[in-house]
């Protein structure tokens, strides 16, 4: 087996990162933004970075989740089902009692902690394959979901959830209003709870072990349980909180319209360099993943491709990626031993 | 001095099988201790009670350092000092080595992660255990010696005052075999413990002051190395006694099969010439990283090398894949048997037939149940499988039937070549016997046979001319029936 | 003796259900499930589904998954469908005949691409099947949405009607497609050379690798059959609708591999029987169909498709544990 560890730390450290996932990410997107601000006006705008952050809000803050699930060495697709019961029982609720902000977060957070312990459930004590497991509590949840509701919108939201929240106004020129407005402030909440959580808790870091290698993780004492009721409960909790952010941009709760967006999620994570075998993966390249897929599609729009070629874009986008991931790991194995 | 560790009338059931009968042991602070004995014969049962993974019956006793347990639990275990070393590490390849080292932290409160106080645990176990490494560096670019240390240091974060090794050597060369000897005595002078778990005999001697015996899950006796050798120890764990004798046979009348000329793969094996003749056994041994392998796996036509010829009875050979090999006559029995040589979940049947599924009887392509399982059982009376059912899965034999049903499947080719490589590993004492036998049988049927192997006495009293590799290329050859082990031995430490 | 029974691998036992649960219905719902336009209804709808879980099937047994074959079938359905309503010519004649043929290898020579990047991207480039099929799956979903903007393509020639309509004998044409796919593939399964060689390499890809098996090939081979099979579950599925759109069947997915759980496939790979697939069809349309006409709406069905999904594999899962061989 070949060594490649280095005895300078610091040039070592270097040569990492030049030849992890995040460099050549950042290097396609700085390509694509280059291209972009020379093909068009319209993309190095306040106005359109602005609306980039607060459209792709939702898909980012289940993505930081998503994340850790990943990291925890399990896949799971459900979280948009979850989403969407969340979303609804949580305005439901709210709306009958006349609930705050912090009320409506709670009650979402709460629900989707509740769904997220019963794939962790499943997973663990039933032991079954973890995209099984979640191809069928996706439609328990959102055929449970439907079926109960009808597949009733809810469109008369109160005002203050309609008005939502702008910190740090300001106007431009033409006297639109900017500033942090809660897709904005949640997005880059749930990223920082994120990185704390991998980085610099204990647990996180048992998440990585655990991704790493179960069986030593099993040897050593880790409450393999605890970890992945911790895990899915997360992405559960951060599903809730994402669908309460996108029924306020929505300004609507649509329980039918979320289920079908978690491949885009798992997408934009596994972009960003997470590993479906557990144990990679970091904040950074997760946001970077978002941000490719975001600009992206952004940019086709502004270009003037019909955006009913979006789809297709996306897939080859995927395609590449995990294609030339997959190469290079290949090769970076060859390299070493027959 | 009191015992660090005493165990007293252990015994272990599993269902109506008795793993463990009242088997007692001793260490002593500081002491180097081995535990031997074969697959079977209860050694890591015994660990993993020491370890607290598992509860011994009513009525055995552990006592450390002057306290008594009726069982451990793996908290109380590590409390008390205690640490294993699996075989497979246990370690984490994605996270930083200063973080596997110091995993236990991660385990305990507080919860916010103290990266400073992981560097520093990390560090002063390197110290400790006197190894250079980059904290930073992902374990999974280390290579197995490297790793290895930093399961020591592991060990050590975790104040270790017992470290149970399982098979640490099994995958080191000579020189990281010393290294670590080495470390053992600076550990035993620190006044930590040391118990190996290991069947390789030889080195066991070089490190161990005394050596246990277990034999079907009973304690034979504790002896002290030195009055012991590796024949002796190998009765004691089999009860039976092999007395082994060198071939002398000739083989410059019989027609040349293999023909390697200087055979090179940059970085890997350098001017490898030799040549086996029909129905000689030729050894190849050496120390772990000397290229044996990588060339084989040349040979198999899974390995392309960047200079030199091979030539199979006489014709020259441009191997691309193994399937090409195959079908000019090279077989490869892989020293990774449970992952590479059989495909464990499958029925015996299907293993057996898996090489030449193209070339069975068929009529319109198909091959009819009839045919398969005619062949399987063909295959498997020849070897004498004890498979009750050849539709049960290979997992549930014993590994010496399933290194036969390797060979049924690689026989079934009917290679002219046959290269072995580490066949007996993980094979009991009685049925490596029966391995030879089979190998030998087909020697005298006319196949030429490459018999790769870290074991001196297998190379040595199994075939017909021993070549040593040492680093990539061939440094000398040795004549087994004009020369002694230990002779051969000195060749292939020097 | 009951256990004896079970280890007969999943037919026998999915047999017993299976009657148990018609035994069910047929007090609950009477001649509306027994009688015989329930079974001809139960035998229109079935070869559609049946087609694509032997696609599903296919990839399971190999260690794989084939996440794109509902996607990949609308793609080929929506060649098919332009061709035939853009070139057939409405008077029937040679060119009419030959204008079918030609959309149907059109729709052919669609799956092929698709299975042939699939498999070269899982078997050359070694990208996990879920990520290959899910790229793929986009790309052909956002093909046919970016090709048609969401429209149907609709009205086909009779010949294609009649393949997902009509009956020979009184038995629809579509279920004689998918009875006489399951021979073949069954016979390839179990007792060609390739079909062994997917079994092994759904166990150990690594293994069978080293005996000599050209892995990659066959991975490259399970994957073409996987979209051949999609296509032909197109040409039924758009045939009994008379239409083509690029979301057609989408709630399939679930339920094909549900089929393959229940009918004894291995999640994981290298166990599973034709056999077995074709009871837990049947098993599950009959209930699909009792569903319907006791009113379920079809969310409440795929709510207990995901629960059964997950409490069939947990007892095989216990079944396991207890050394009773999924074989």
């Amino acid at each position: 087996m070949p060594d490649r560890s280095n005895a300078n730390p610091k040039s070592a450290a270097l040569a990492r990162f030049r030849r992890s996932h995040e460099f050549w990410l950042l290097a396609v997107i700085g390509v694509l933004v280059s291209a972009l601000s020379l093909a068009t006006d319209s993309f190095l705008t306040l106005q359109n970075l602005f609306d980039l952050l607060t459209s792709n809000a939702f898909t980012g803050i289940l993505a930081s989740g998503l994340l850790v699930v990943l990291i925890a060495g399990h896949i799971d697709i459900s979280f948009t089902a979850t989403a969407s019961v969340a979303q609804y029982l949580a305005l439901t609720v709210g709306i009958r009692y006349g609930l705050g902000w912090v009320a409506l977060f709670a009650i979402a957070g709460a629900i989707g902690v509740l769904c997220g312990l019963i794939n962790a459930v499943f997973v663990t004590k039933l032991r079954i394959s973890s995209i099984i497991v979640s191809i069928a509590t996706l439609n328990i949840f959102y055929g449970l979901l439907i079926f109960t509701t009808g597949g009733n919108y809810i469109t008369s939201l109160p005002k203050f959830f309609r008005d939502g929240i702008l910190w740090f106004e300001h106007e431009d020129a033409s006297g639109v209003p900017y500033g942090l407005n809660l897709q904005i402030l949640l997005l880059i909440g749930s990223f920082a709870v994120a990185w704390l959580l991998l980085n610099r808790t204990n647990i996180g870091r048992q998440i990585y072990a655990l991704g790493g290698n179960k069986d030593a993780a099993q040897r050593l004492g880790f409450h393999v349980f605890r970890i992945n009721v911790l895990v899915y409960g997360y992405l559960g909790f951060v599903a809730g909180v994402a669908s309460i952010v996108q029924a306020q941009l929505a300004q609507s709760v649509t329980p039918t319209v979320l289920v079908g967006k978690e491949l885009d999620v798992l997408a934009a994570v596994v972009l960003g360099g997470a590993s479906l075998n557990g144990g990679v993966g970091t904040v950074f390249g997760a946001i970077l993943g978002v941000a490719l897929l975001a600009i992206l599609q952004n940019g086709l729009v502004l270009v003037g491709v019909s955006s009913y070629w979006n789809q297709w874009f996306v897939g080859l986008t995927i395609l590449v990626a995990v294609s030339t991931t997959a190469w290079s790991e290949r090769r970076r194995r060859a390299r070493g031993s027959p | 001095m009191a015992n660090f560790l005493e165990l007293e009338a252990i015994s272990k059931h599993f269902g109506g099988v008795i793993a463990l009968r009242n088997v007692d042991l001793s260490l002593a602070p500081g002491e180097v201790h081995c535990l031997v004995g074969e697959n079977g014969s209860g050694k890591s049962t015994l660990i993993k009670i020491i370890a607290g993974v598992l509860h011994p019956e009513p009525g055995g006793r552990i006592v450390i350092e002057g306290r008594e347990y009726p069982h451990l639990n793996p908290v109380q275990s590590t409390e008390r000092g205690i640490q294993v070393i699996y075989q497979d590490l246990s370690l984490f390849p994605n996270l930083s080595v200063a973080e596997n080292i110091a995993i236990a932290s991660h385990l305990g409160a507080p919860r916010v992660v103290n990266w400073r106080a992981i560097r520093a645990t990390a560090q002063a176990a390197m110290e400790r255990v006197g190894a250079a490494l980059d904290p930073d560096a992902r374990v999974e670019d280390l290579s197995i010696a490297k790793r290895q240390l930093v399961a020591i240091c592991r060990a050590m974060a975790a104040d270790a005052k017992l470290v149970i090794m399982d098979e640490p050597t099994a995958s080191l060369t000579r020189h990281e075999v010393d290294a670590l000897i080495r470390l053992v005595a600076d550990l035993k002078r620190a006044g930590i413990c040391i118990v190996f778990v290991s069947h390789r005999l030889d080195e066991v001697m070089e490190i161990a002051e005394r050596v246990t015996v277990l034999r079907d899950g009973a304690k034979v006796g504790a002896y002290p190395a030195r009055e012991m050798n590796d024949k002796t120890l190998a009765t004691l764990m089999t009860g039976k006694a092999y007395a082994y004798q060198t071939s002398g046979m000739c083989f410059d009348a019989a027609k040349t099969v293999l023909s390697v000329s200087h055979l090179s793969r940059t970085g890997q094996y350098d001017d490898v010439s030799l040549d086996i003749r029909a129905g000689e056994i030729v050894g190849l041994t050496g120390l772990l990283g000397s290229g044996r392998t990588e060339f084989a796996l040349s040979l198999f036509g899974m390995n392309r090398p960047t200079s030199g010829e091979i030539r199979l009875n006489g014709k020259p050979l441009a191997l691309k894949t193994n399937a090409q090999a195959i079908e000019e006559g090279i077989a490869y029995v892989s020293e990774d048997r449970l992952n590479l040589g059989l495909v464990l979940e499958q029925p015996i049947s299907s293993n057996i037939l898996v090489t030449v599924l193209d070339k069975l009887p068929s009529r319109f392509g198909l091959i009819s149940e009839a045919t398969r399982q005619r062949t399987a059982r063909r295959w498997i009376a020849d070897l004498a499988i004890k498979a009750p059912d050849p539709d049960n899965a290979v997992r549930t034999l014993s590994g010496g039937n399933q290194q036969r049903v390797v060979l049924a499947k690689w026989m079934a080719t009917q290679p002219k070549l046959l290269i072995l490589d580490s066949p007996t590993v993980g094979v009991d004492i009685a049925a490596k016997d029966g391995i030879y036998d089979v190998v030998r049988t087909l020697a005298a049927q006319g196949v030429a046979i490459l018999l790769i192997s870290d074991e001196i006495p297998e190379v040595f009293y199994h075939a017909h001319r021993v070549l040593v590799m040492r680093r990539g290329r061939i440094a000398a050859e040795c004549v087994p029936h004009e020369s002694s082990e230990e002779e051969l031995q000195a060749v292939v430490d020097a | 003796m009951m256990l004896r029974f079970l280890r007969g691998g999943a037919v026998p036992m999915l047999s017993l259900v299976l009657l148990a649960v018609v035994a069910v219905f047929w007090l609950l719902l009477g001649d509306r499930i027994a009688g015989a336009s329930a079974m001809q209804s139960m035998a229109f709808q079935l070869p559609e589904l049946g087609i694509l879980s032997l696609a599903m099937m296919v990839t399971l047994l190999s260690g794989g998954l084939n996440l794109s074959i509902i996607a990949t079938a609308n793609l080929c359905a929506l060649a098919m469908a332009y061709v035939l309503t853009t070139h057939v010519p409405a008077a029937h004649g040679f060119m009419w005949g030959g204008w079918q043929v030609i959309a149907i290898l059109a729709g052919v020579g669609v799956a092929l691409v698709v299975g042939l990047i699939n498999g070269f991207v899982i078997a050359y480039l070694g990208v996990s099947p879920i990520l290959a099929t899910l790229g793929t799956m986009t790309m052909c979903k956002g093909l046919s949405i970016g090709l048609t903007r969401g429209n149907v393509i609709s009205g086909f020639p009779e010949p294609i009607v009649f393949l997902g309509n009509g009956t020979l004998a009184g038995v629809p044409v579509a279920l004689l497609i998918f009875l006489g796919l399951c021979v073949p593939i069954a016979v390839l399964l179990n007792k060609s050379p390739f079909g062994h060689k997917i079994y092994m390499i759904g166990s150990s890809e690594k293994a069978t690798r080293y005996s000599g098996v050209d892995t990659k090939r066959v991975l490259l081979g399970i994957y073409v059959l996987s979209s051949l099979l999609a296509v032909v579950a197109a040409l039924v599925m758009m045939a009994r609708f008379n239409s083509a759109n690029a979301a057609y069947g989408e709630s399939y997915l679930l339920v094909t591999i549900l089929a393959a759980v229940l009918g004894g496939v291995d999640p994981f790979g290298g166990f599973g029987k034709v056999g077995g697939l074709v009871m837990a069809l049947i098993l599950l349309q009959v209930i699909s169909s009792a569903f319907n006409l006791l009113n379920f709406s079809p969310f409440l069905t795929v709510a207990i498709w995901g629960v059964l999904i997950i409490g069939v594999t947990a007892i095989g899962v216990v079944l396991e544990g207890r050394g009773i061989s999924r074989r």
